[in-house]
């Protein structure tokens, strides 16, 4: 029973990260006025990729075959070590979240090789631009559990997420807002969203994350879309289950509850594309440096 | 202890045998080789003895010199550097007598594996000896012959620079090392380790000092550390490899065991550690980052790990003094675990990066590219190395900084710092390292290896000879192995960190149940991880299986003649990170754009020198020589003067005996 449990919990992830995709389009969609595409939309776009075949860079090596499933496989382990509305783990011991930031990193060291293997210039400048700002967001991340962790008195997720409640507000209240606001600027830059990345432009000399998949087709690039999804959802569910902790109304009511948090992140992430315009590259930076600092502050502050 | 002895007398008669016989050709390389390899394996046996258990061996004899006296240990904590220092050694020899092959006609091969062989019996002597005398000799030794070995291509300019500069450097090092063993002796009346006990506290605050500055040269702590980038880029890669991945360890050691000598720390000792941790490590890969020249890369990096391990030892020594056990033993056991991985994959990356410009003749990084179909297992080892440096699972570089991590996140819990600021500054910084070391070796193996090639040399690159394949793989799987079985690795610090921190056996167990049980669940996280992607892998087979797939140009926005000439470069790379930066580096950049209708020849060009070096050590030692050019006409030449001045001396220290 526990480990059909355990195995839910990686699964939920698995199966809902592209609806996350499919809810922020939508919304954006409504924002415009538009229809918009059907919510599922994301998952007809992976089969339709799965199903094709592939074109690879001549100048290319395994390298660029390797990337897609390395990224993918590292995001999947990432989806074992942390659980979601209040589900056991497959994976828990103490430091399992900082072996969960580290994952994304073996993920972000592949993709970026990939890139440069395909020897584009588009992709050499998407590359370099994921290495500054992912270099920036690690520490706001790191930090960010760091004051959690501290104000938990606890180093795995398993034990993390259980002794956050809603009496954190009057206790630490602002500490928890800034935490909010500093993994809310991580999750934006990480998923390659507005405003610090725009994943509408294909072709513009601005663009980060979908400049390094230029050169990947069919499954491949199918993997990539996927793991970018899942990776999108694993950061939003230690964003929402810190920020807006329900619990104890039984685990299906949990669960959902947690689904719904996740779905409303998307929606706010979906607002937050429509209203504001991407940042000009050099902001980014003060970006992420301002939400490292806010986290700092909210260290001082629990 | 007679075995480890045995092992010294063949390494050393290997190196003479080659001394002897280095005209012939092909005979030094083998001797040479051979005598460190039987050598290194004779003498590791009484190390991995006293390591899994067996009690310290001790040997004393007594000598003629005053204060001294041969006296050698081997307890559990030489044991443990021994041990890297060996394995890296015997298995750079074995590269090496590949790599020296193409000097065959042009050097006489026989000095340069005296030296080599020399520079191990140098550092197993260090970690070894029991004497303040006998350890200045054995140090002496690994420095001197060090920097025969860095001046191997004498006939180059730059290389004669940087021996130079590295020998200034390792003797204002060993300055201070006398000093040290001076006041040392003064105290104790003795120079033997074991006699010395009860220093007051001001003078080993004195002694600590000391030991930062001496040791911290030769390990190279910001900004102490010019020697570095000057140094690794000149010896032959496997001697780089030595210097890089256990020489400098030595500095380490030396402070280590400074600390088990000195009695219970202070409080502002850890910080200090701690604060000089986070400064190299964090300058040391931005430095890298703004490198072009692969080896100068490596050696800033260099810079960066002994930054890490710093930092955990300042840790483990911050839980001794604030009595929090898990503290100390998670920073000890991380930075000491440190010690040896980064050994391996530091060790591993010179003699990937000697490969490289050895089939290629260049390292400098621009002028590379694609080499990965040409040189695929010394790519696939390179590969591999660089994932271990910048800290990622599930290789053996995120081991021990995963150790270093949970320290300071328990540390806080436990122990509660008196301030939130240091620990986010660890935290921060630690974080800040991983992402810039990311950054720095994406950039190095995929502009190296990846992509079209940019210069002809790189067209041309052939894979390397057996002996350095066989190397570079051997230490690969290394990475691969010390990652997996870090649970059991992990054991073998138990033995050191009683030593250090002074905690009885049975605490030091019982915490390093703790990192141990965290190291399991790396682990196992790790084997999901690599049962995933196997997964993936064979699915993207199967999905791909009877489908189209070809091969085209790269796609280039519709552009349909891209040239290696469009490829991103290193410094471009690089260049979002060290704008941002550009503060701290410095550097200097050299631009003409193109103008007009139609253009002539644009360049850009960046240098980053070293800022400790151009604002801190130049304008010294600027001061010192004019200040010693005053005394200039105490210098004549003429040898019956300097024999009236020695006299002189002496009369006058009779005098003031009397």
């Amino acid at each position: 029973m526990t480990i059909l449990l355990k195995l839910l919990n990686t699964a939920a992830g698995l199966a809902f990260a592209p609806l996350l995709i499919g809810v922020i389009n939508r919304t954006k969609a409504w924002c415009a006025g538009r229809t918009g595409p059907p919510l599922l939309q994301p998952y007809h776009d992976l089969r339709k990729l799965f199903r094709k075949g592939a074109v690879y860079s001549e100048s290319s090596s395994w390298i660029l075959r390797a990337g897609p499933v390395v990224g993918l496989s590292a995001v999947v382990t990432a989806a074992t070590i942390i659980p979601f509305g209040g589900l056991p783990v497959l994976l828990s011991f103490n430091g399992d979240l900082i072996l969960f930031a580290y994952l994304f990193g073996l993920a972000r060291f592949f993709t970026i090789l990939m890139a440069l293997d395909s020897g584009s210039s588009f992709e050499g400048m998407g590359a370099s631009r994921e290495a500054a700002f992912s270099a920036l967001a690690e520490p706001v991340l790191l930090l960010t559990l760091a004051v959690i962790a501290k104000y938990t008195g606890q180093i795995s997720f398993s034990k993390i997420f259980p002794a956050i409640d809603f009496g954190y507000w009057p206790k630490a209240g602002p500490a928890f807002v800034l935490i909010g606001l500093a993994l809310l600027i991580v999750f934006l830059a990480e998923n390659a969203r507005i405003p610090v990345d725009d994943p509408n432009t294909h072709l513009e000399l601005t663009m980060i994350h979908e400049a390094m998949v230029l050169d990947h087709s069919g499954p491949d690039l199918g993997m990539i879309h996927y793991a970018a999804a899942v990776k999108m959802w694993l950061l939003g569910a230690l964003l929402t289950q810190i920020i807006v902790p329900v619990r104890g109304g039984g685990r299906l009511a949990d669960v959902a509850a947690a689904l719904l948090a996740m779905m409303l992140l998307a929606a706010v992430v979906g607002l937050i594309e429509s209203s504001m315009a991407r940042l000009r590259l050099q902001r980014v930076p003060q970006l992420l440096v301002g939400a490292a600092a806010l986290s700092i502050l909210a260290a001082i502050l629990v | 202890m007679a075995l480890f002895l045995l092992g010294l007398a063949v390494i050393f008669s290997g190196g003479l045998a080659s001394l002897l016989w280095g005209r012939k050709p092909g005979a030094a390389d083998g001797l040479g080789a051979a005598g460190a390899v039987a050598g290194g394996v004779i003498a590791a046996v009484p190390a991995f003895r006293i390591l899994l258990g067996a009690p310290a061996a001790s040997l004393q004899w007594n000598w003629n010199i005053p204060y001294g006296s041969f006296y050698i240990q081997i307890d559990s904590l030489s044991a443990f550097f021994l041990i890297p220092i060996i394995g890296l050694s015997v298995i750079a020899a074995v590269y090496g007598s590949d790599y020296l092959r193409a000097y065959r006609d042009r050097k006489n091969l026989g000095v340069a594996w005296f030296f080599y062989n020399l520079l191990l019996i140098g550092m197993m002597l260090v970690v070894v000896a029991r004497n303040g005398v006998l350890f200045l000799i054995a140090w002496e030794t690994m420095s001197l012959a060090s920097f025969f070995l860095v001046t191997f291509e004498y006939e180059k300019p730059m290389v004669r620079r940087a021996g130079w500069i590295y020998l200034i450097a390792m003797h204002i090092g060993t300055a201070f090392l006398i000093v040290f063993f001076l006041l040392l002796g003064r105290h104790a009346g003795s120079l033997n380790f074991d006699a010395i006990s009860g220093v007051p506290s001001s003078l080993a605050s004195a002694l600590f000092l000391l030991a930062i500055v001496g040791f911290g040269t030769k390990a190279g702590f910001m900004p102490l550390h010019v020697w570095l980038p000057y140094a690794h880029p000149a010896a032959p890669s496997h001697v780089s490899a030595v210097m890089s991945g256990v020489m400098i360890k030595t500095g380490i050691y030396g402070l280590v065991r400074t600390l088990t000598i000195l009695g219970p720390p202070q409080e502002w000792w850890c910080w200090t550690l701690i604060a000089i941790g986070a400064v190299s490590g964090i300058a040391g890969v931005l430095f890298a980052l703004a490198q072009h020249d692969l080896k100068r890369l490596l050696a800033y990096h260099s810079v960066e790990n002994i930054g890490i391990i710093t930092l955990g030892l300042g840790l483990g020594l911050l839980g001794v003094n604030m009595n929090a056990p898990t503290l100390a033993v998670l920073g000890f056991a991380g930075g000491l675990f440190h010690v040896v991985n980064h050994a391996v994959f530091k060790g591993l990356l010179f003699l990937g990066a000697g490969s490289v410009i050895k089939s290629c003749g260049t390292g400098q990084i621009d002028a590379l590219g694609g080499i990965i179909k040409r040189m695929p297992w010394t790519a696939f080892a390179f590969l591999t190395g660089s994932i271990a440096i910048s800290g990622l699972p599930p290789l053996n570089g995120f081991a021990s900084e995963f150790l270093i991590y949970l320290g300071v996140f328990r540390g806080d819990i436990d122990a509660g710092f008196k301030a939130a600021i240091p620990e986010l500054a660890i935290i921060g910084g630690l974080a800040l390292i991983g992402g810039l070391a990311l950054a720095c070796f994406t950039k190095a193996f995929g502009i190296i290896f990846l992509g079209h090639p940019r210069s002809e040399a790189a067209e041309r690159a052939r894979e390397a000879g057996w002996g350095m394949r066989a190397a570079t793989t051997a230490l690969a799987v290394l990475c691969v192995l010390l990652g997996l079985l870090s649970p059991l690795v992990i054991q073998s610090v138990k033995g050191p960190i009683s030593l250090i921190s002074g905690f009885d056996d049975e605490l030091a167990r019982v915490v390093l149940g703790y990192a141990t049980r965290v190291l399991i669940g790396f682990v196992s996280v790790s084997a999901v991880l690599i049962a995933v992607t196997a997964f993936f892998a064979v699915l993207r087979r199967r999905l791909l299986r009877g489908r189209s797939v070809r091969r085209a140009p790269t796609w280039d926005c519709g552009y349909a003649r891209p040239t290696p000439k469009m490829q991103y470069t290193a410094s471009s790379f690089a260049q979002p990170l060290t704008d941002l930066f550009k503060i701290f580096l410095r550097s200097k950049k050299d631009v003409s754009l193109p103008e007009g209708l139609f253009p002539g020849r644009s360049h850009f060009h960046t240098d980053t020198k070293d800022v400790s070096e151009e604002y801190l050590h130049e304008p010294a030692f600027e001061w010192i020589t004019s200040f010693l050019g005053k005394f200039k006409w105490l210098q004549h030449g003429r040898l019956q003067i300097y024999i009236l001045y020695i006299a002189l001396t002496l009369l006058a220290l009779l005098i003031w005996k009397l």
